[in-house]
């Protein structure tokens, strides 16, 4: 936390040390009592334009919890989760790998760049919604569709960003190892990989936020299976609450899933942010 | 774009030599040609009697911006250059530990580049050049991203550092005091395409402290000499 300048050792010191406070003590904690003071705000107004009500299909907040804990635990969320998993950690696997290694390959190669970065941009341009259809023509409704949507939607922004990180590695880093006779592998490996690491774990981000469009799309535009379903179903009988609690819990899984990742690559690849 | 003309320079063993002149004169690429890191269009650099093309293990490189990993802590940064060669970790941590302290950085060998200040990052990538124990050491404006007090003890320690060291340094500058502070040999550059104008070899007494030898005559007349030759390169 910052302090001003004058407040230790100055006799013109403006806050003479004290005992901790309660204030204090939750003071300390901002940034976390912010956050949860904002989602609170939030379920206060759902709540509240959920009395009103702003319409019929619109639960209360309270509402939509009480769906969700019974669909907890009841078991039917748990085996909807079982199903709409696999597609998306399938295809963003296959998306990861695939995308991380084709964006070296392009960031390091001017002709791979020139073979297969076309491809990617306009398939991040284009509307995947309307190519889910095509998809379902060709490849049918089982997992192998729901898979490929996951990647259409992942591949690209995963792959486009490897391959700017990696063209955009520090030249100086790479000069430095080159006059250490660093190898071509060397100098990849411990020099350009690491210091892309950060653009593309954020692609990694961007294409894992993407796939949980994908599947959530395949659910609903191919057939009706996971949490696809439960929106569908919940719908077409007018459960509301459950149906919103179906929205609601994947967005849930999403951000907890992206903040994993994001704690992961501060672990395990940035070990000098985690200091100060 | 031709920026070097008709050079034909040695460097002597165990000294500084010091490569000055106004910017754009390609002092850097002269640098960077004998590091081989940059091809020449016609010459040839010679370390030791053998002819050398691109980077050597007997040449080591000092970078302008420190050039450091930002994810190493200083440990693996001045180890860098040995991890590349192969070397096991121990032996060469151990190397890295003994140049760390030479430079003056004991005690901070767990520390990432970002806690340290411009003037002891750059004491980084000394101690990275030292620690391959190469013959030649390139050293690119290292000071040019360090503030000036800083600037000033750096170079009383780099004086230190050439007599304990006894290897060939190749300095480049544009600062004419830091040059005649510094350098053994002087080599002015004159403008782009780069020439040799004119070596001059100051005739300081290096033993003296350094406040003595910043006061000293021969010192202020030698920087306001190649003041008065550079002056008409400066627009």
């Amino acid at each position: 936390m910052a302090l001003p300048a004058h407040a230790n050792g100055s006799s013109r010191a403006v806050h003479p040390p004290e005992a901790p406070t309660v204030w204090g003590k939750l003071m300390e904690h901002r940034p976390a009592l912010w956050r949860a003071a904002s989602v609170g705000l939030f379920f206060l107004a759902w709540e509240i334009a959920g009395r009103v009500p702003i319409s019929y299909a619109f639960p209360t907040f309270l509402e939509t919890l009480r769906a969700f804990v019974a669909m907890l635990l009841d078991g039917s969320l748990l085996a909807a989760y079982g199903q709409t998993l696999q597609p998306l950690v399938i295809g963003i696997a296959v998306s990861a790998l695939l995308g991380v290694g084709l964006g070296i390959v392009m960031g390091l190669s001017r002709f791979a760049e020139w073979l297969v970065a076309p491809v990617f941009i306009v398939l991040q341009a284009a509307p995947m919604a309307a190519l889910i259809p095509l998809i379902t023509f060709v490849y049918g409704i089982g997992l192998l569709a729901k898979t490929l949507a996951v990647i259409m939607l992942a591949l690209p922004v995963i792959a486009l960003n490897g391959y700017k990180a990696v063209r955009n590695a520090n030249p100086s880093l790479v000069a430095m190892c080159r006059s250490f006779q660093g190898t071509r592998w060397q100098t990849v490996t411990r020099v350009i990989i690491p210091d892309a690491s950060p653009v593309i774990f954020a692609g990694l981000r961007l294409g894992l936020a993407a796939g949980f469009i994908g599947v959530i799309l395949a659910e609903l535009l191919i057939t009706p299976t996971g949490i696809g379903d439960l929106i569908t179903y919940h719908r077409s009988v007018a459960d509301y609450p459950e149906m919103y609690a179906a929205v609601v819990s994947i967005i849930l899984v999403s951000t907890l899933t992206l903040a994993a990742l994001e704690a992961f690559e501060l672990r395990v690849l940035r070990p000098e942010k985690r200091t100060s | 774009m031709e920026a070097l003309r008709g050079i034909d320079l040695d460097f002597p063993t165990g000294r500084l030599t010091t490569l000055l002149g106004p910017s754009g004169c390609g002092k850097t690429t002269l640098l960077k040609i004998i590091a081989g890191l940059i091809p020449a269009s016609a010459g040839e650099v010679r370390v030791n009697g053998r002819v050398v093309t691109g980077p050597g293990p007997e040449r080591a490189f000092v970078f302008q911006d420190f050039a450091l990993m930002p994810w190493a802590t200083v440990l693996r940064n001045v180890a860098f250059g040995l991890e590349l060669k192969g070397m096991g970790k121990d032996e060469r941590q151990s190397i890295a530990r003994r140049y760390i302290a030479e430079v003056g950085l004991s005690g901070f060998e767990n520390k990432y580049p970002h806690e340290l200040s411009g003037g002891m990052r750059q004491r980084v990538g000394l101690a990275r050049a030292f620690a391959v124990n190469a013959d030649v050491l390139l050293l690119d404006e290292p000071f040019s991203a360090v503030d000036e007090q800083n600037r000033r003890k750096f170079q009383e320690d780099l004086l230190r550092l050439v007599a304990l060291e006894k290897k060939t340094f190749i300095f480049v500058t544009h600062s004419i005091e830091e040059a005649v502070y510094c350098s053994d040999r002087i080599v002015i550059l004159s403008r782009r395409p780069g020439r040799v104008a004119e070596i001059i070899e100051p005739q300081i007494d290096r033993s003296a402290p350094p406040d003595a030898i910043r006061r000293d005559q021969g010192y202020l007349d030698t920087v306001e000499e190649i003041w008065q030759g550079l002056k008409r390169y400066v627009d």
